[in-house]
């Protein structure tokens, strides 16, 4: 039996299948990701005084990643426009382009957490804490970048160095990061190294999601959104090369899909346009 | 290609494919609102609203120009890109529940916050 209404709108709503399924879908997405928009609330609004970080993160690679996802939301509109004048070639370059953008989102995306888990914080016995990124080649312990954070210190002569290092007593003056292009953001790049024996450590950790309240919800929040990127990414993909037939066969079914997964596209759009002010700015 | 000057578009006006001919500047205009939007964000961001507007003290209104301007993006992208401006009946009626719920969300958040609502057991 042929499913009514599959490609063909239903008279009475105006609408097909799938366009009904996308949009529940999309609500229970509101839904899930406003639900961890109220956990930061609650996290933030709860943090003690001085305890939560601002401008921790590269305000530049958010801004560019921001400007690369609107415009691979106006590449996916003017795709599904293009195929809706029957322009297929067209609609395939546009789309060539979302994918280039997603595919560049991730990589910058990829370079900001890997940055995260070269950034230690080391709490000393003698109550400063240094924080900076770590000289892997001077440094001559073992220090993982992975829970749990134990050093492994045989011979108890291990040294550990961190470059342009940020030494406070009050662990409250690692929350403000430099705002970009500002004089502090060129005095934190001249800053020295530092080295310390590892005896002298008292705990530490990287900027992994383990670090505080702010990197947890930072990394749920923008892990989630980035499996968004990559799910649609590859939906948009597998409709614009493998499925690319189905356009020859029933260039209506077709278009629907490409409207379909450009709805998608644009949600995940629309959480970034709300996450990036909210984890890179505020 | 032999679908070259093949429309695609059913009897459904707003989505015809002249209309959508139509639209083309105005996706293009909407990219660009975004773009210079997005640096409006990042320009508001690096000044202190507190000591230019009144009340500074109590409200941070850096919070709220910042969450104006996305809102205000997000309105764009919702409403034209996933053309919610002139969507169907029946897509409304469904996002009208998830607009009453995130609207309940939000403010069973902020309503939590209220020190008042805490009871504190001696």
């Amino acid at each position: 039996m042929e499913i009514p209404y599959a490609v063909k709108p239903r008279p009475d709503t105006g609408l097909y299948n799938a366009k009904v399924g996308i949009w529940l879908f999309l609500a229970s997405e509101v839904m899930l990701f406003g639900a961890l928009f109220s956990s930061y609330i609650l996290l933030r609004v709860g943090a003690p005084e001085g305890t939560w970080p601002v401008h921790w993160l590269n305000v530049m690679l958010g801004m560019c990643n921001t400007i690369v996802l609107i415009a691979s939301s106006v590449t996916v509109v003017l795709a599904w426009a293009s195929l809706k004048m029957g322009q297929f070639g067209r609609y395939r370059a546009f789309q060539a382009v979302t994918i280039l953008c997603a595919l560049i989102f991730m990589t910058i995306k990829s370079f900001e957490y890997a940055d995260k888990f070269k950034h230690y914080e080391f709490a000393l016995k003698d109550g400063t804490f240094v924080d900076g990124h770590i000289n892997r080649e001077k440094t001559t312990v073992q220090v993982p970048a992975w829970i749990p954070f134990k050093l492994s210190d045989p011979t108890g002569k291990g040294v550990i160095v961190i470059e342009h290092a940020h030494v406070v007593k009050d662990r409250a003056d690692l929350m403000h990061g430099p705002a970009p292009l500002s004089k502090e953001a060129k005095e934190a790049e001249e800053r020295p190294e530092k080295e310390f024996a590892a005896s002298e450590v008292k705990s530490f950790s990287n900027y992994g999601p383990w670090h505080n309240t702010y990197t947890a919800i930072y990394f749920t929040l923008t892990g989630l959104h980035a499996l968004h990127v990559v799910g649609g990414a590859l939906v948009i993909f597998m409709i614009w090369g493998p499925l690319a037939k189905v356009w020859r066969e029933d260039p209506v079914r077709y278009t629907n899909r490409v409207e379909v997964s450009g709805l998608f596209w644009h949600l995940v759009d629309l959480v970034w346009i709300f996450l990036f002010p909210v984890l890179y700015l505020l | 290609m032999s679908h070259a000057d093949h429309s695609v578009a059913h009897d459904d006006h707003e989505h015809s494919a002249e209309e959508v001919r139509k639209h083309i500047n105005r996706y293009l205009l909407i990219g660009l609102a975004l773009i210079i939007g997005t640096g409006l964000t990042v320009w508001a961001a690096f000044i202190d609203f507190g000591k230019v507007l009144p009340g500074g003290e109590s409200v941070n209104w850096n919070v709220v120009v910042a969450l104006i301007i996305a809102c205000a993006k997000g309105f764009l992208v919702a409403g034209f890109f996933m053309h919610l401006i002139s969507e169907k009946k029946m897509i409304y009626s469904v996002l009208a529940f998830t607009v009453f719920f995130f609207a309940a969300l939000m403010y069973l958040t902020i309503w939590s916050m209220e020190r008042s609502n805490i009871i504190h057991i001696q």
